[in-house]
């Protein structure tokens, strides 16, 4: 598999695009939805929640397990993904495109944040 | 105690069908090989593979290997006939389950037991003090086995494209020796998802050319390899308990709901008897909480261990606990296998909800299974 160079990405295997307006898109990486399984349920934070870098904001269901969805970044939700809620297997089909999980207008970003070589070097994968 | 996994013979070939691996009982096996989903369905409509070879095989051979398996396990062997195979259980004396078996008689004096992996060692320890004083033998072939599993609707027409053996003749809960893809092989017919399929028994080292030749044989029909996932949520929605989860050894064959596989008309003594004795009284007059199955009616999922809790009322009750849950690939909702007080446990009991991570969710009390096949 190959992450996307135009994309961020964080430790929890979060990706975020280029800001634009102000605004990112958020998702999980391939390595995080194969090593997922199956997703079945996504818990997305809603608009106009705050989100806080490195901490939860919704879950993400598989077959096997359930995992906590952090957040990469600082700031306000201006959108979720619904084709995602309704069809939660484009997270695993389309991790970095139709599978994309909210939007967020940025207040703060973390120094942290990987390049997509890093991230490769850092998930193996 | 080592740390190194145990590869099945098989180890090669699943790598290089991309699976993702997991450890399960100190065996590294398959856990899918790409969609969990789309394995289990392959199952349920088609066909699937399975390696298996990490269950645990124990020969009993003797004059008396019948007399002592019906004293060592709650089953009575001695009437299961040359060429069938039993579901049954070894206990404690307190009663307590120590695992779940399938007895096959294999000749006149012979008979396979299988274990399950996490327990091999544990039933064959079991064994081997239990049969003092028998004219038998208990001979571990753990090694001597790969096991192979075509599950799904097409696995009699998949097989009959590899194997001269008779098949048609070969009824549920049956096994008989036989030559598959040119490798000497028992053909079983049983398995663990709730559809038609053989397990077939081989030597570890003609492992992989019965898998490339079922594969290749499976693949007009849809047949696809599938790893230990889906086998859970196919057994899941077949109401087929699994051992650390609806059977434990706190728990009596009653407790699990499994009462009938324990033959108290056997001729003679057999370990746990006096026990169960008193755990089939005490199931009858005043039972404990019983199996049953849930059904969500949100999409959050049931894990093992989550609280089953009386919902509407004033303050949550803890009413039971969940022992294995999973999205059902067949009913698109999240289902679980539970134990419950007795009060709850009728199906369609109104106010019964699970915790997850907080929050009561509503569940809908069902009857086990969850699939039953149309036959």
């Amino acid at each position: 598999m190959s992450n996307p160079q135009q994309l961020r990405y964080s430790k929890e295997h979060e990706w975020l695009s280029a800001v634009e307006d102000g605004v990112a898109t958020i998702g999980i990486t391939e390595y995080a939805a194969n090593a997922l399984g199956d997703v079945v349920y996504a818990q997305l934070p809603e608009v106009g929640d705050t989100v806080t870098a490195g901490e939860t904001c919704g879950e993400l269901e598989s077959t096997k397990s359930v995992s906590d969805l952090y957040s990469p970044v600082t700031g306000e939700v201006t959108a979720a993904n619904q084709d995602v809620v309704d069809d939660p297997s484009l997270v695993n089909s389309a991790p970095f495109e139709g599978g994309w999980l909210f939007k967020v207008r940025v207040a703060e970003e973390p120094a942290d944040l990987l390049s997509a070589d890093e991230y490769t070097a850092f998930s193996g994968n | 105690m080592s740390t190194a996994p145990r590869l099945t013979a098989l180890d090669a070939l699943h790598r290089s069908l991309g699976a993702t691996m997991t450890d399960f009982a100190g065996w590294d096996m398959p856990l899918r090989y790409a969609s969990e989903r789309d394995e289990h369905n392959a199952v349920r409509t088609r066909a699937g593979l399975f390696d298996l070879s990490h269950m645990g095989e124990i020969t009993v051979t003797g004059p008396e290997a019948a007399a002592f398996l019906s004293y060592a396990l709650v089953g009575n062997i001695a009437t299961v006939g040359n060429g069938r195979a039993r579901y049954t259980m070894i206990v404690q004396e307190d009663g307590g389950i120590v695992d779940d078996l399938i007895v096959y008689r294999l000749g006149e004096t012979e008979y396979m037991v299988v274990a399950n992996a996490g327990n091999a060692q544990i039933v064959l320890d079991a064994l081997t003090a239990r049969v003092a004083g028998f004219d038998a033998e208990v001979r571990d072939d753990r090694d001597a086995y790969a096991l192979l599993a075509v599950q799904g609707p097409e696995s009699p027409a998949i097989m009959k494209a590899v194997t001269d053996a008779d098949l048609d003749g070969l009824k549920y809960y049956a096994g008989l020796p036989g030559t598959v893809a040119g490798v000497p092989a028992l053909i079983a017919r049983t398995g663990y998802t709730g559809e038609d399929g053989f397990e077939l028994f081989v030597a570890p080292v003609h492992a992989e050319q019965l898998w490339r030749a079922l594969t290749e044989a499976g693949e007009a029909h849809g047949l696809i390899p599938c790893g230990l996932s889906c086998r859970d949520t196919l057994r899941l929605e077949a109401g087929m308990p699994l051992y650390g989860h609806e059977l434990t050894t706190a728990l009596t064959p009653f407790d699990a709901g499994l009462g009938r596989v324990v033959k108290f008309e056997k001729e003679g003594d057999f370990v746990g008897r006096e026990a169960l004795t008193a755990a089939a009284e005490r199931a009858e007059s005043a039972p404990p909480r019983k199996l049953v199955g849930l059904i969500a009616e949100g999409r959050r999922v049931p894990r093992a261990g989550y609280p089953v809790v009386a919902v509407g009322g004033p303050d949550g009750k803890v009413i039971g606990e969940v022992t294995s849950g999973a999205p059902s690939p067949t009913l698109g909702k999240p289902i679980a296998m539970a134990y419950v007080d007795a009060a709850f446990a009728a199906p369609g009991t109104e106010g019964v909800g699970v915790d997850i991570r907080g929050t009561h969710e509503p569940y809908e009390v069902v009857a086990l299974p969850f699939y039953k096949r149309q036959k």
